[in-house]
């Protein structure tokens, strides 16, 4: 602090003090503060609130933990956002081994480029783009049959829908941190295992991925919360039957009206997540600091 | 080494169908735009039409949600900016201690979902009677953006010499003078370059902004809205003309993050 003053002198460093302590305040932590207050209030009419009905309790987390269908979702979402990640891992793993150790450097600009550019673009678009192919009169059906691989259209909106939609989503997320563990890898270190007589499945398992597994878990992390918190691909690329988390927090709030229970769903949703993030960074020695690249 | 070989074949089918994956929906998209059909796709082609763009032009709502997504993206980023950059060089200059504590709550809304952000911000200030509306979006979008902008401002800030500002000291620049002369001007591409960052994270958020939009539309409420009630080829003209704006955008990007690197502080 004081070395903040010495540097920028008073009127500055207050002011950046200021704007730093207004944005945490108001912003971080405030919001999240209210955010708990509301989950353990019961939702009243307005006449009631201050009364003494109104209390804090954990009946809103207990309405969660009790109805069988919310239940059922939350951890559906908690395991397909997991499905997700493992997912997208599967298919970015050697991607990103490639482009960290065997391209030229001619091969990886043009393969980084290729890679971002997608990403550039809106997340509602590359949703309603999945939207178009998996229509049910859509390419990816009528390529099907005309191949004779199927009979007749697939409905693929629902669960696979939804996951095809993420693991496309999601794939710089999980990409980029691996290309940047493998990176630093030393070629001599896959040279050494090969004349060693090691088959390559046992190079990476032994070598690559123990080197990488900073990297695998960052990727997986964000690609986990990314998933568990999505709104848009379950709300297009879903169906009935296929809800996520997020759709029925968003009905608390603009449908059932009852704000106190969708804010313990809230909650419950951002504990997970804090809670995945940390413990998986804490269990691969990854540091807060090296994560947010 | 024949099995090598295949391997090696089998590796480059990957990356090809890899590569497919990527753009395939992108293009798919982009094509169903000049579709007849009335609910965009690519098989059967019922004819080439330029009608779509021209629906799409005509369409005020459209207007409307661009006009919204606009101003929320300059009031993010007239806010985010300073925010940002004060927080960087707030963080550079703490001690090693709070320094880390910090840096765990300045970028902990990256570790929060979207959706949360936006219910937490629409609960607040509900509490002072602010509804949704452009200027909740506008919070909600800022306190996670800011975040964007500091990282990128540290990082410029962890190549810039100190003594620099003890020099223009020494020579009688006052502490304000030195901030706008000389740290400012070495800050510069990394603003640029967050500023673009910035624009592009407001306009393309849908998961924070549906929860504190109130009854504004921006454009991916509206592209989402549309593909929720009549999806016509029009959404997909419309998408179209955002991929190109977006490239157009993210090369102007990359150019500034390039010159980011390479860039001098000017004496």
């Amino acid at each position: 602090m004081r070395d903040l003053y010495a540097r920028f002198g008073g009127g500055l460093a207050t002011i950046f003090l200021s704007l730093v302590l207004i944005w945490l305040a108001a912003m971080v932590l405030a919001p999240n503060l209210m955010m708990i207050d509301y989950a353990l209030r019961p939702n009243l009419p307005p006449a009631q609130i201050g009364s003494e009905a109104d209390t804090w309790s954990l009946d809103n987390f207990l309405y969660l933990a009790n109805e069988g269908v919310h239940r059922a979702i939350f951890f559906k979402t908690v395991w397909a956002s997991a499905l997700v990640a493992a997912l997208t891992l599967v298919v970015c793993y050697p991607i990103a081994f490639w482009m960290a150790q065997r391209a030229t450097p001619g091969q990886l600009s043009i393969a980084l480029m290729l890679v971002i550019i997608p990403f550039f673009i809106n997340e509602v678009l590359r949703t309603l783009a999945w939207f178009i192919i998996l229509a049910y009169r859509g390419p990816l059906n009528a390529v099907l049959q005309g191949i004779g691989l199927i009979d007749a259209p697939i409905r693929w909106q629902g669960d696979g829908g939804v996951l095809a939609g993420m693991v496309y989503a999601y794939i710089l997320f999980m990409l980029l941190p691996i290309y940047n563990a493998i990176e630093s890898l030393d070629r001599s270190q896959l040279e050494a295992a090969r004349d060693l007589g090691s088959p390559t499945w046992r190079t990476h398992w032994r070598v690559v991925i123990p080197h990488a597994k900073a990297g695998i878990a960052t990727g997986c992390v964000f690609t986990f919360m990314l998933a568990a918190g999505s709104y848009v691909a379950p709300a297009l690329l879903g169906s009935p039957g296929s809800r996520w988390f997020t759709e029925i927090i968003y009905n608390w709030f603009f449908e059932g009206g009852d704000w106190n229970r969708g804010a313990a769903y809230a909650l419950t949703l951002l504990v997970l997540c804090l809670a995945v993030v940390l413990v998986t960074l804490r269990l691969f020695r990854v540091n807060l600091t090296d994560v947010a690249k | 080494m024949t099995a090598d070989r295949i391997f090696r074949g089998l590796f480059v089918l990957y990356l090809l169908a890899f590569v497919i994956y990527l753009f395939a929906p992108l293009l798919i998209m982009s094509v169903a735009a000049f579709n007849t059909s009335r609910f965009p796709t690519v098989i059967p082609w019922q004819g080439t039409t330029m009608d779509w763009f021209s629906a799409m032009w005509a369409d005020a709502a459209m207007w409307r949600a661009l006009w919204t997504s606009a101003i929320v993206a300059v009031l993010v980023v007239v806010v985010a900016l300073p925010v940002g950059t004060a927080a960087a060089l707030v963080l550079t200059t703490l001690h090693s201690r709070a320094r880390s504590v910090a840096y765990a709550v300045m970028v902990s809304p990256l570790l929060t979902p979207g959706v949360v952000i936006g219910i937490s911000t629409l609960i607040l200030w509900r509490q002072v009677g602010v509804g949704g509306g452009i200027a909740l979006i506008v919070v909600a979008q800022t306190t996670f953006i800011i975040c964007y902008v500091m990282l990128m401002v540290m990082a410029r800030l962890q190549r810039f010499d100190r003594t620099q500002e003890e020099a223009a000291l020494g020579l009688g620049a006052s502490r304000v003078m030195v901030f706008r002369r000389v740290l400012l001007p070495f800050l510069r591409p990394a603003l640029l370059a967050s500023g673009g960052l910035a624009i592009l994270q407001s306009v393309e958020n849908y998961n924070t902004t549906l929860f504190v939009r109130g009854f504004e539309t921006p454009l991916t409420v509206f592209i989402a809205t549309k593909v929720r009630t009549g999806l016509t080829p029009a959404v997909n003209a419309l998408a179209l003309v955002i991929i190109a704006a977006t490239i157009i955008g993210a090369i102007a990007y990359e150019i500034a993050r390039r010159r980011q690197v390479t860039a001098r502080p000017r004496s």
